[in-house]
């Protein structure tokens, strides 16, 4: 088969298995849109900015576990791109993005709408690639999809000029069937007596504590997770990246940990003697001050990336290989052993976590006039059993979602969570509707969020996407205000959103159905509505109560102990 | 404490910034840096050297065979090595100090490369701490100009960084 490099391109898609590409036109990728137009096997869906691009490709991707793809022109195209990047590189989503790039002979001379696109993702990306041969096309777009995908995924850019892809000059065409790379072969199976050690560790402790996170998720490890918890009868807490790997209405689940995490799961890390990290990375949110990390804790730490490994917290048992294949070995030991932890120990540990339990720290009163955000979310976890794909953008909302959903499944839960990207919530539940077009996807945002991205309204027209969207609107950029009234003095520096449009009528004029909810009393029969319109997107303005902060909260750089409950939870003696 | 860490590397354009662009994002200390390629033209050797306590320099290890164009490194340090570096420094020599400065330079194992009638450029290879002391030798006001090549590193023995 003889093709030019812009058919390469797309048929090397083909051969991946793509089904969605998102993106963008723009000079440098023409040749390669004019392949795409003569072609009916690899969808494109055409987006509104780049951004949005790489956000849908990224839901796509966190929703499927299939690798996310971006087209994008050079320029312009490739620098707004970047957030997107950025934002899957910083929770490992494999995802290939195509930039296109001026023609080889202009590189460097400034040539209109370029950009040193290798330079500026090289930070933001698991690795990239500029394309300087035809003959060289096929082989990297099969290094690129392998980089992505395996080991701690992550985005791969591969820049082509435009002159490689020129629909005059055609090579013999064959797509390497494996590839084998002599600097990139990445490590699956965890070390025997690493997991042994471990085993005996966790069967001899008297207070463990599992703490599993976004890898738990990205390897698809959730059954191995809930084996393992289920057949040793531990307390298990989730990080913002891991929610659903566990079932969230499981007596196991003590639920988030971190800086707005449950006050029982940030207790028990505090008090355990034993932490198991599973496929988590010990980030700052998670930690707080590091000093004061779990001091009485042994820590068991089980990740795909070697360098996550003793980053942050000094770990006592390594073991470098994918969550799936470690835990589904450690429960091998575990079965051929027999050893369990204590009971007695067991229990009395139990006792302990159901005290904190007890003081249901997430309690709040929809009392008054005002719709509460948490109660808004409990609403939607109600009339959808539970059961929708639930993206959210950056802020308050999206610790409500992250508290008050219950997310049973994994993969439900897409969040930013890493970089914390604003506008991430919209597009990427476009990505998640291509992915899953029979299933409820719902938004979850705030009214700043969403302008960030608000123009992929139109996309969603385009491809008749039912998204629900459920704004939480407070008027505020609910968590620069919270900040600012606890540690500002209430000096609302320019978190005040002014000027703010009439979302209903916006939704409307972009064609869709636009919802305004003030009342709590009506607010769930207008959920159902909202979700019995099954072909609609449909934007639901919910005005809630302005005032309302996220607690539990621990304040940057303090221990785990240390936590701020709500103020109606305060008298409790909490610290 | 100083490290020296030996790279194989793929010969790839922008291999060196991947390298560089990592250090200077995570706030890594880089002491010197030196690049060719080796006798397989498809790969390039670096040596690099840095400063930090155990836990900086493992997490610099980690990092650096992250990056996918890394094929090999070893932290020579941890074992028998040999360290070598290249100087040439032009310094002035008038007068009585044109016999000084050579005797100087003998004492050192350095060699007059380029001779006028009021200056030397003299080349020196050795440790880095040798090239430091022939420049402390000298006093400030009579070197012109000092070029470094950074270090270079081999380790002592059958040890190789091969593939």
């Amino acid at each position: 088969m003889e093709l030019s490099g812009a058919e390469i391109v797309v048929q090397s898609l083909k051969d991946e298995g793509v089904e969605f590409v998102f993106g963008y036109p723009g000079g440098a990728v023409l040749h390669i849109y004019d392949a795409i137009f003569r072609q009916e096997d690899v969808r494109h869906v055409l987006v509104r900015h780049e951004q949005g691009a790489t956000h849908a490709a990224d839901g796509y991707s966190r929703s499927s576990g299939k690798p996310g793809v971006v087209l994008v022109t050079s320029g312009p195209g490739a620098t707004n791109a970047v957030t997107g990047i950025a934002t899957a590189h910083m929770d490992s989503i494999p995802m290939v993005i195509i930039t296109g790039q001026v023609i080889s002979p202009l590189i460097g001379t400034d040539a209109f709408q370029e950009v040193d696109t290798i330079g500026i993702t090289r930070p933001c990306v698991k690795h990239n690639f500029l394309v300087k041969r035809v003959e060289d096309l096929a082989e990297t777009m099969r290094k690129a999809f392998h980089i992505a995908t395996s080991g701690r995924p992550g985005p791969v850019v591969v820049d082509i000029p435009k002159d490689i892809t020129d629909p005059s000059v055609k090579i013999p065409y064959e797509y390497p069937k494996s590839i084998k790379m002599r600097s990139y072969s990445p490590v699956d199976k965890g070390h025997l007596g690493q997991i042994k050690k471990a085993v005996r560790m966790i069967t001899e402790a008297k207070r463990p504590i599992v703490y599993s996170g976004g890898g738990t998720v990205l390897n698809d490890a959730s059954a191995e997770l809930t084996d393992l918890v289920r057949t040793l009868g531990l307390p298990v807490t989730q990080t913002l990246m891991g929610l659903g790997a566990f079932p969230a209405t499981d007596k196991q689940n003590l639920g988030m940990l971190g800086m707005h995490g449950t006050y029982e799961a940030n207790m028990a890390m505090h008090e355990s003697d034993v932490l198991i990290a599973v496929g988590a990375r010990f980030d700052d949110r998670v930690t707080g001050k590091i000093a004061q990390f779990c001091p009485q804790a042994k820590i068991i730490h089980i990740d795909i990336d070697p360098s996550s490994i003793s980053k942050n917290v000094r770990v006592d048992v390594p073991i470098v290989g994918s969550v799936k294949s470690v835990l589904s070995d450690m429960l091998k030991v575990i079965h051929e052993s027999g050893a369990r932890p204590d009971p007695e120990n067991l229990e009395n540990w139990w006792e302990r976590i159901e005290a904190w339990r007890g003081l249901h720290c997430l309690h709040y009163e929809q009392d008054g006039e005002l719709i509460k955000p948490q109660y808004a979310v409990e609403v939607m976890n109600r009339v959808t059993h539970g059961d929708a794909f639930v993206t959210s953008d950056v802020g308050q909302h999206q610790m409500f979602a992250a508290q008050f959903y219950q997310f049973d499944k994994p993969r439900r839960w897409i969040n930013s969570g890493g970089l914390g990207t604003m506008g991430f919530g919209l597009p990427s539940a476009m990505g998640v509707q291509f992915a899953h077009p029979d299933s409820m996807v719902a938004c979850v945002t705030g009214e700043a969020s969403i302008l960030m991205c608000i123009q992929e309204l139109a996309t969603c027209k385009q491809y008749d996407l039912p998204i629900k969207i459920l704004l939480l609107n407070n008027g505020y950029m609910g968590m620069v205000r919270q900040w600012q009234e606890m540690f500002y003095e209430g000096r609302y520096s320019h978190s005040y959103v002014d000027a703010l449009p009439d979302f209903v009528e916006l939704a409307e004029s972009f064609g869709h159905v636009g919802m305004r909810v003030t009342d709590p009393g009506q607010l769930e029969d207008a959920m159902q509505e909202m979700f019995d319109r099954k072909n609609d997107l449909v934007f639901m303005d919910v005005a809630v109560d302005p005032e309302v902060n996220v607690y539990p909260m621990i304040e940057a750089g303090k221990g785990h102990h240390e936590m701020h409950l709500s103020p109606t939870r305060k008298s409790r003696g909490a610290a | 404490m100083r490290h020296i860490i030996s790279i194989l590397i793929e010969n790839e354009s922008g291999a060196l910034s991947r390298v560089a662009g990592l250090f200077s994002a995570r706030g890594y200390n880089i002491e010197s840096l030196s690049v060719a390629p080796t006798e397989d033209p498809s790969l390039s050797r670096m040596t690099l050297v840095t400063t930090g306590n155990d836990n900086e320099v493992e997490q610099i290890t980690k990092q650096l065979n992250k990056l996918v164009d890394v094929v090999k490194l070893v932290d020579l340090s941890g074992g028998e090595h040999i360290e070598r570096e290249m100087m040439l420094i032009k310094v002035r020599a008038e007068k009585a100090m044109r016999d000084e400065m050579k005797s100087l330079s003998e004492i050192f194992r350095g060699k007059i490369i380029d001779v006028t009638e009021n200056s030397y450029v003299i080349e020196m290879t050795g440790d880095s701490a040798k090239l430091d002391a022939f420049i402390n030798a000298i006093a400030d006001e009579h070197i012109v100009e000092v070029v470094r090549t950074g270090v270079s590193g081999i380790a002592r023995g059958n040890k190789a960084l091969t593939l």
